[in-house]
Formats: structure tokens, sequence, C-alpha cells
């Protein structure tokens, strides 16, 4: 069931304290008196946040009423949102029905094993969160996986390995 | 002597196969060399074993090269372009030249993707050029009634290709016969099965096309407002829908009294999914349009009757949507001319899994998998034996190999146990383990059931429970029985599309493959040597040069040997996690 997908906040994201929420005034702006405003407004939430922060229900509250169970209804539900931050680089590997028959499981174990995460976690620096998702529609080049914008085909468990050691190397630089 | 045109395709795999490298290439060439050289961008002609594809269009012929990375731009700018001599080698289509895959284009009729990588899908007048908006045209032009124009799409035969299957004309005349101030179309581009990607081809490539057909339906029903739920996974689709529609409403051919119809005004708006595959339903995506969690409601009343803001609606496909242009413009004859009797038209499938040809094929209903398979997909991958077809994603089901003369049309797909669905065909090899793809497709029902009825939320998650502990090796007697069972309850009271159809998969593999479910539960064997938990690992002593990877990598420390010498695996510390198996260079590692 997709309630399940909720992890749990880690301790430094509680106290990670305050964000900017005047940031959020143009979008409310823009979607206060729209009908069916709510998902549009928790996603231009999440795009300016990367996430979606306690404050920030009750600021959507606050401004268009929208009640604050149905929003975390609608937050939980939907595998697009996120409750804590993410890392720099969003690790996405498609778990669809191609890549499944060649064999992406064992190029996202090597990953994590590599990382030293589970599915779904952030790395100690905040530079990777890897997500298993459904099918990212590049089928014919699985096995796939999408970092940021960029998707890369066809991998072997070394080369998906290489990859993120070369994102990891030039950020460190 | 015309410009020579140099057409690169940046639909969403090609982009992911490099294409866009291959694009800013030949920009870049082009400026310093200052050639003579109209570069263009199209999307996915659909052969995506090929990717990246470049079309090369000048006086003498028409020549699509393939797998265009840097290194063959510089040799095809050397020597097509400058010297007018074409390469045979990368040429994967052309009248001049033969290519060994000519035949993945032999047997194809494009009528849904007609445009698809023929047109600069962010130009207007690409799409005009090519017959775009002549559907909705005629209709102004020749004062066709709305009655009239249903009955055309009747007479067409086409049925929905989101997967159900119902009669499209039908379902026009519902939302037409329902009276109300409001009435709305939805194009469903929430394309969520695994293994599918047609929807998303077409979006991409011919945006235009998807929104003259929602614009022929508006007019049909009597709608003045359009909805296209994309899913946000295609930013590139949701991207070039945005330009189409701005073009559109710049040109007029959106707004009040469009194409000159007195009192039909349209606009459409685009609203991005959020990640949630129930949302393909029409009742759960209409919950989510509304900003509400996408759970299906009970049916009756349907959409068109009581649909989006509980006004009449009607949901139909993307690739339903882009063949309405087409039936009007050419008339509904044409169209029911491909097909069989009861499945009329083409059908896009997207070939993917063991097979050499991997890409999108249009073929007309009625052709048999077979042919699909080895005509058009060249085969099955490394000459390895046919095994089964999973048709129509997590709601399908498993044809296997000695069915596979069953023709693709509705009633004989049905008839197997398998659906059509949106038409992914994902092809398996004897290495591909059954009862793990039955397990696979489990894991992603059970994950995406919105959990409103018990049997689909509680059983879905019981079934992936007996399927991995027999994936596993724990298998018990009584296990099948107990996944038939389960199957038929959830099918049986569950409301909606995902619970009923969820248990297809493992059902048609039971049906086709029970040995294999019981060579796992009763042996503890994989027959397909896939499923990890059951597999004994031997390293091949002549082949181990002692590198110490895979020892270095076991987790239970069960690999032990010196350096340069052949390590050796005791099987008691073993856990089959197959770490060496990945970590060896020298294929040393032996499974069985």
């Amino acid at each position: 069931m997709r309630i399940q997908r909720l992890k749990p906040a880690r301790k430094e994201e509680l106290l990670l304290g305050e964000v900017d929420l005047t940031l959020m005034e143009p979008l409310l702006e823009k979607y206060k008196d729209r009908k069916g405003n709510m998902i549009p407004l928790l996603q231009g939430t999440q795009e300016i946040y990367g996430y979606l922060p306690k404050a920030a229900f009750a600021k959507i509250h606050q401004a268009t009423g929208l009640e604050l169970n149905e929003m975390y209804g609608v937050a939980t539900f939907y595998a697009q949102f996120r409750l804590v931050p993410a890392g720099k680089h969003i690790v996405k590997m498609c778990h669809g029905t191609a890549c499944h028959v060649q064999n992406v499981t064992a190029i996202t174990d090597e990953i994590l094993d590599n990382l030293q995460i589970k599915d779904g976690e952030t790395t100690e620096d905040g530079l990777f969160t890897v997500e298993t998702v459904a099918c990212l529609g590049c089928c014919s080049l699985a096995p796939v996986m999408m970092i940021g914008d960029e998707t890369y085909g066809k991998l072997s468990p070394r080369q998906a390995v290489k990859i993120i050691r070369e994102i990891r190397r030039s950020e460190n630089n | 002597m015309g410009k020579t045109q140099v057409i690169v395709g940046l639909g969403s795999c090609g982009i992911a196969a490099g294409a866009s490298k291959t694009y800013n290439e030949f920009e870049r060439i082009i400026n310093t060399d200052k050639l003579e050289i109209n570069l263009r961008k199209t999307s996915c002609i659909g052969m995506c074993f090929r990717e990246p594809l470049v079309e090369i269009i000048d006086d003498t012929g028409k020549y699509l090269y393939g797998e265009v990375d840097q290194a063959r731009v510089d040799e095809i700018i050397d020597k097509h372009i400058k010297k007018f001599t074409p390469i045979p080698d990368y040429i994967v289509q052309s009248d001049k030249y033969p290519s060994k895959d000519q035949e993945f284009f032999d047997g194809q009729v494009k009528i849904s993707l007609r445009n698809c990588g023929h047109i600069d899908p962010e130009s207007l007048e690409d799409y005009e050029a090519r017959d775009g908006y002549k559907g909705i045209r005629k209709i102004a032009n020749e004062n066709i009634s709305p009655e009239q124009v249903i009955q055309h799409v009747l007479d067409s035969g086409i049925r929905g290709r989101g997967g159900g299957g119902f009669p499209t004309g039908m379902k026009w005349k519902f939302a037409r016969n329902n009276q109300s101030e409001r009435k709305y179309v939805i194009c469903n581009a929430d394309e969520g099965d695994p293994g599918a990607f047609m929807d998303r081809s077409i979006l991409e490539g011919d945006p235009h096309g998807v929104l003259e057909g929602m614009m022929i339906c508006g007019y049909a029903i009597g709608a003045s407002e359009g909805y296209i739920y994309c899913r946000a996974e295609y930013p590139l689709a949701i991207k070039r829908l945005n330009m189409a529609i701005e073009q559109a409403r710049v040109k007029g051919y959106l707004g009040k009294d469009i194409f000159g119809i007195p009192g039909f005004d349209f606009d459409i708006i685009i609203k991005e999914g959020a990640g949630a595959f129930v949302c393909g339903e029409e009742t759960a995506l209409i919950a989510s349009i509304e900003g509400a969690r996408g759970m299906p409601r009970r049916r009756p009343p349907f959409p068109a009757e009581a649909g989006l803001w509980k006004n009449p609606t009607n949901i139909n496909n993307v690739e339903t949507f882009i063949n309405i242009p087409w039936i009007i413009h050419q008339g509904p004859e044409a169209y029911a001319q491909y097909g069989t009797e009861k499945s009329k038209g083409t059908k896009v499938f997207a070939l993917t899994g063991k097979i050499n040809h991997g890409g999108l094929v249009e073929v007309p209903m009625g052709i048999s998998i077979k042919d699909v398979i080895y005509k058009l997909g060249g085969g099955i991958t490394d000459n390895k034996k046919f095994k089964a077809v999973q048709l129509g994603g997590p709601s399908g089901g498993c044809i296997p190999e000695h069915l596979s003369h069953t023709p693709v049309d509705y009633d004989s797909v049905n008839a197997t146990g398998a659906i059509m669905g949106s038409g992914g065909m994902v092809v398996m090899d004897e290495t591909t383990c059954v009862v793990d793809i039955a397990r696979f497709f489990l894991d992603f029902t059970q994950k995406e059931s919105c959990g409103k009825c018990t049997f689909c939320r509680v059983g879905t998650k019981r079934m992936l429970e007996v399927l991995t502990r027999i994936t596993e090796g724990e298998g018990q007697e009584g296990d099948i029985e107990m996944l038939e069972e389960l199957a038929e309850t959830i099918k049986d009271s569950s409301l909606c599309g995902l619970g009923q159809t969820a248990p297809n998969p493992v059902l048609t593999t039971i049906k086709y493959f029970r040995d294999e479910y019981e060579a796992h539960i009763r042996d503890k064997k994989c027959p397909a040597i896939s499923c990890k938990k059951l597999l004994t690992y031997t390293i091949i002593e002549e082949k181990c040069t002692g590198c110490m990877a895979c020892l270095k990598g076991c987790p239970t420390d069960a690999i032990v040997g010196e350096k340069k010498q052949a390590h050796n695996i005791l099987q008691e510390k073993c856990i089959q996690c197959g770490v060496c198996f990945t970590r060896c260079k020298f294929e040393a590692i032996h499974m069985e």
C-alpha cells in the first residue's frame, strides 16, 4: 500500500529548523482560488524546498483554507512527495519490467552497497539519495538509471558504480 | 539544389542514448566549418535499438543512420556531407541501400505514430504540413455535426487503446447524451505500465496530434474544456505539450469559436500527476485532478454521467486520441480496413526485454505475436530460446511460446488470460524465471494498491509473501493452491481495474508454467537459473585468475584462496547473495 513509502524523519532534519516561507508567496497567489489546487500547491512547494517542510503545510492552510489532514493524506499518497530533505543528487533506479528482466536488481544492490545506504535513504554527506522507481519509459535501453535529468542506459553494475564515483569526485573537487 | 537536412532524433530514449551530444557535435562542426546545412530536431521513430538516430535528406535521397555517436558524426560529415559518399555500414534505412534492419519497418502501418520521427514536434508548421489540423478543419468546412463525428468514430471501430478496449464511439455517445452546462474531455497520459512507452513517444513526438484529437472529442460531446493528465516522470512530454498548447492559443486554434465553428470554445490544461499508478484508472484520475488522493470509486455513475466535478466527462488514452484526427480526415473506412472483425485499426506495441530490436512498432490488429517478435523484433537476443511474452503489464499475463500464434486483437489475447493492456510486450527467454516475474508484478501492484479495498490491500501482500518464499526456496506444499484462491478472491472483491487484474500475472504463469512453480517448491530448484537463493555457486578453476575481487566482496567470508591462485567457495558459509558473480571479470563463477 502506498502510505508505506513514508520514511521516518531523521533527528537532524527535525532540528533543521526554519525555512524561508516568504518564497511561497507567488505560488500561493497563483493557485489560491483555483479549483483542484492542492496537488499543484504541494508540487510547487516541493519545487522550492526540495521537500515539503512541516511549516509549509501550515502556511498553505492559512492562505487557502485547505485542511491539514487532507494535505497530509495527499502528500503521503503520491510517490513524488517527500517529507524529509533529499540528497543533492537523486539516483532513480528504474525497476520497470524491462529493467527487471535485464537484472537491474544487481545494479541497485551494488550501488546501495557502495554508498552504504538502503533503498530510499540518503548518504551521510547528503550527496546521494537512491530510490527505486517504476518505469522511466526508456525500456529499450534497460537497465536504466536517472541521476538528476540525465538518463544512463544499458548499464552494468560496474559502470553504474563508476558513474556514482565520478559524480562524487567532481563534487569533492 | 536544396539545402541538405540533418535531422537528429531527440526523444527521451534518444537523449538517454546520447542524442543531445550527437546534436551538439553536428551543431559545432556546422558552425566551425560554416556548412550550408539545415540542422533540425525530431522525436522518436521507434527504432530504439539503434539510437541515437540521424536522418540525412539531400538531393539524392533519404538516409537514416543508426548509433550515431560523436565519432560517427565526424565521419558522416566528412564522407557523406562533404564528399557525397554515404556510409552503407551505418545506414539502417534508405531506399538506396539495403539494410538488415529493414524488416523492422516492413509490416508496420503507422497511423498513431504517423508523425513521430518525421516532424519537429516543437513546430506547428511541421504538423500542419503533414495533414495536421485537417480533421478539425474538415468538420468546420463540411459542417459535420457532432452526431456525425461520433458516427464516424463508431464506424471506424476503434476501441480504447488504454487497455480496456471499450468502443470509443460508444463512450462519446454516452457523454454527448448527458445534458449539462459543463462537460470535460480528459486525456489519460498517466502511462504507468512498466514496459510501455508508446504514450510518451506520441506526446513527445506529435503533441499537436493529441490536442487535435481532444478538440474533435470536445466538439463531439459538447465540452469546452480539456485536461491532459500527464505523469510527472515525463518532463519532456510536458514541456512539448505546453509549447504546443501555447502555439495553438496564439494561432487561435484554442480559445473561442475555434476553426470558425460558431459557439465552439475549447481550451486545454495540463495536470501533472504526482506518481501513483492507480491514477491510470479513470475515477482515480478524476479524484487526482480534483486535488484529492487518487482513489477509485464505485461505478456507476460512470464519468460520462458524473465525472470531473460531477460533470459529464469523457476520458480516453493518448493513443486513442492520436488516431481521431486521422480517422476524421481519412474517413472511418480507411481505418476499418485494418485489423480484424472486432478489433479494428492498428496498435502500437513496445517491444522490450530479451529481444533484438527493442522499440516501438505499430501493426494492424490481428498479426500474430510470433510475427511481431520474430519478423519485426528480429528474434531473441543471443539466439536464446523464446519462453514467453508478458502482455499488458502488471494487469496482463504471460503468453507462453506454444501460444505465440495468437493474433493480437482484444478478444484472442483475453482468451489466453492476458490482456492487451496498453501494449507493453516484454519478451522473456529461457533464462527468465516466470515465478520471479510473477513476484515482480505482484510487488509492483502491492505497492501501488491505494488501500481502499481490503482484498486488494491485504490479499496482494499475502500473495507477494507466498511468491517471495517460493523464490527463496521456502515454498510449501499447498502454496500454489493458496495463490489461486487468493487470486480469485482479489479479482472478485476489488473495485477497480488494478485489483481486478493484479492476480493475472500469477494466474497465467501458474496456468502455463505450473511445473516451474513445483520445481521451486519441491525440488528447491529454479529451472531458469535465475532465483539467487536457489542456486549453487562454484568457481571454475581454469578461469579463475586469483584476482581476489570476489573474495573481498564476499560478505560472509565464504571464499578462500591465495592471491594469483584459484579460489574456492565454502558452500556451508555461502548465502547465495551473488556478489561474487557480479564482481568476477573472468566469468569464473558458475551457477546452477
